[in-house]
């Protein structure tokens, strides 16, 4: 019997980061966002370094100068510089989508889990809460509560707790129909069987199968509250005296910016905003994509 | 659809109003700011009469909206105000309504927001599903990416690019405002064409914010209809493309759109505000916007009250449409 000598070549396993740079390459909505969303962070630290801050805050440059080489957003009605404006605003921006990102994912995540894992009148009781309260517009229960709040009490971590209070419930949702199927896998019924706890089997087993869907909903969670909290300073709502993106657009409506010809005033917000949004939803699509094998492109 | 169903609804609704209510109730009470005390501060300060004897002025209006009762009182007389859609006096127009100021205000903001909703709309669905259609040419197809890419700007923003580009720069359109300054609102041709030229930038930045999502949902909706076995089946009976497009496709892909539509209302309304308060149109936004700048806590809570609740009617009307499109559901019941 003659045997095949098969040639031995050696399988070469690509790395990690070609990987996901061939990944990014099926996905170019993902890595758009991405490369837009460094270009952005860039402006913010660099700016932050070598722009000075203080000129962010009204009364300290000469009034309604156009864009020039000294100012190159041009100055406000108050004696704002908006290139520091825009510095100090897209960090306060980013500060506000993060912190109230993360605290409505990590709620939607506990609650989800609590919902889905327990249960019984607990999962009726977070789920009939979560689908009232859905269709009232979060934006106008955050109205009230930003309103009602002294305007002196009004910071940007306000911002953030007041765009938490309404943003846990779409996570909330999506976790809870996610570890409800985990939930029926057999892996999980042969970790209990094996007698693991229930914290065991929620940390170790599921939690890590979830992390690609949390993510999505994370990102998802930061642009809703980037978002909610640009309608919140629009509407004069925010803290006034902090260059927030819909704060200094919110002043130049107010002023008539248009009217008076003071064109550079809203557009630079706007433009920085357009770019922060349209940035996050990028990766927010990108991401769903990774999350959700169903509609993730072959290669 | 049966009568359990429709109860059942109606049930739903209520207990989303009485949500809402119950938080616009409470937070303000929880809250350190006194309306009334702040009021009466700033007419003081523009107004130079003294302090003295403010205190009783405050404790007398207190009594007038009832906010010396108990709270278990406060409540139930609030909960019955909102019943009858009643949401008090406003503050700072005194004596106006609350219900009184939306009136003025709300024929601009549903006629906006009306229009450019079914434009948007009907705009998305046929762009989408053209977008997936492989028999329209492509220049046609590639018509729909443009809107795609202007999903992610928010209506505000595209008001204040399209205000600077076409009002400011082009000067094609006016600045801002329902009318021209100056004119008086008549029934006249006149009128209505430049009401009319003041509504444009508005209406397109609307509508340019939310085309995006109908096209998506359609394509993704026409692109699975295309495997199916009944459209194959009428291409090969030899239906000619149109009507296959229009029975076949669009048919099939109005009742998700429709509950896609539901659930965009609560999105909608807000950025609509939002936006027309931007071009100054003396809409529901415009009352929110003077409201906020005043302090005028009973009409601002009033104005989310009264959205609140509009919306969740008309989610709940346009669900009892899904009979009328759907012949299935009509079956069931």
């Amino acid at each position: 019997m003659a045997t095949i000598a098969l040639p031995q070549t050696e399988v070469k396993q690509p790395g990690r980061l070609t990987l996901l740079l061939r990944y990014l390459r099926r996905n170019p909505g993902l890595l758009v966002g991405l490369l837009m969303l460094l270009g952005l962070v860039a402006f913010t630290v660099i700016g932050l370094l070598t722009v000075n801050t203080a000129q962010a805050y009204p009364l300290q440059v000469r009034v309604r100068q156009p864009p020039s080489w000294q100012y190159p957003f041009g100055t406000d009605f108050f004696g704002r510089n908006l290139l520091a404006a825009m510095v100090v605003g897209m960090w306060q921006t980013a500060l506000i989508g993060v912190l109230a990102g993360a605290g409505g994912t990590l709620i939607g995540v506990i609650l989800g889990f609590i919902s889905a894992y327990f249960g019984g009148w607990l999962d009726a009781v977070i789920k009939g809460v979560c689908s009232i309260l859905t269709p009232i517009p979060a934006l106008l229960i955050q109205v009230v509560i930003a309103s009602s709040l002294d305007k002196r009490d009004v910071t940007i971590y306000t911002m953030a707790w007041i765009v938490v209070m309404l943003a846990w419930m779409g996570p909330t949702l999506v976790v809870r129909s996610q570890v409800l199927t985990m939930k029926e896998r057999q892996f999980v019924a042969v970790a209990r069987l094996s007698g693991m706890s229930d914290l065991g089997i929620i940390f170790k087993e599921i939690l890590p199968n979830l992390l690609p869907f949390i993510a999505a909903a994370f990102v998802g969670q930061v642009f809703a509250a980037v978002f909610a909290s640009f309608y919140l300073a629009v509407l004069g709502l925010g803290p006034l005296r902090e260059p927030l993106l819909g704060n200094i657009i919110w002043a130049a409506q107010g002023q008539g910016a248009f009217f008076n010809g003071w064109w550079w005033w809203p557009i630079a917000p706007a433009v920085a905003m357009i770019l922060i949004l349209g940035s996050l939803a990028l990766i927010n699509m990108g991401l769903d994509e990774l999350a959700n094998p169903r509609v993730r492109r072959s290669e | 659809m049966s009568l359990r169903i429709i109860l059942k609804r109606i049930g739903f609704l209520v207990l989303v109003v009485w949500a809402a209510a119950t938080i616009t109730f409470f937070i303000p009470r929880i809250s350190p700011r006194n309306p009334i005390r702040e009021r009466m501060a700033e007419l003081a300060r523009t107004g130079g009469f003294s302090g003295q004897g403010m205190e009783e002025v405050i404790a007398s209006y207190s009594a007038r909206f009832g906010l010396d009762k108990p709270l278990l009182q406060q409540y139930v007389d609030y909960m019955s105000g909102v019943a009858r859609l009643d949401f008090g006096v406003s503050l700072n127009k005194f004596p106006k309504t609350t219900v009184e100021l939306i009136a003025e205000a709300l024929p601009w903001s549903l006629g906006l927001m009306l229009a450019t909703t079914v434009i948007a709309f009907v705009l998305g669905m046929l762009l989408g599903a053209v977008a997936a259609w492989p028999r329209a040419p492509s220049w046609l197809r590639s018509f729909a990416t443009p809107f795609v890419l202007f999903m992610g700007v928010p209506p505000v923003l595209m008001g204040v690019l399209l205000l600077f580009f076409v009002a400011f720069r082009l000067k094609w359109l006016p600045l801002g405002g329902a009318y021209s300054i100056g004119t008086v609102p008549e029934f006249s041709l006149g009128f209505i064409l430049d009401l009319a030229r003041h509504q444009i930038l508005p209406a397109t930045a609307l509508i340019l914010g939310s085309v995006g999502a109908w096209v998506l949902s359609m394509r993704g909706m026409g692109i699975t209809i295309q495997g199916e076995d009944y459209v194959n089946f009428a291409e090969h009976k030899g239906l000619n493309g149109f009507t296959i497009f229009r029975d076949y496709y669009l048919r099939n892909a109005l009742l998700p759109q429709v509950t896609g539509l539901v659930l965009a209302l609560g999105t909608v309304v807000p950025s609509a505000i939002v936006t027309e308060q931007i071009f100054g149109l003396p809409g529901i936004g415009s009352v929110l916007n003077d409201a906020i700048r005043a302090n005028d806590f009973t009409v601002i809570y009033g104005i989310v009250l009264f959205i609140t609740i509009a919306v969740a009617v008309m989610m709940v009307l346009l669900e009892f449409l899904y009979p009328l499109l759907d012949p299935r559901i009509r079956q069931e019941a």
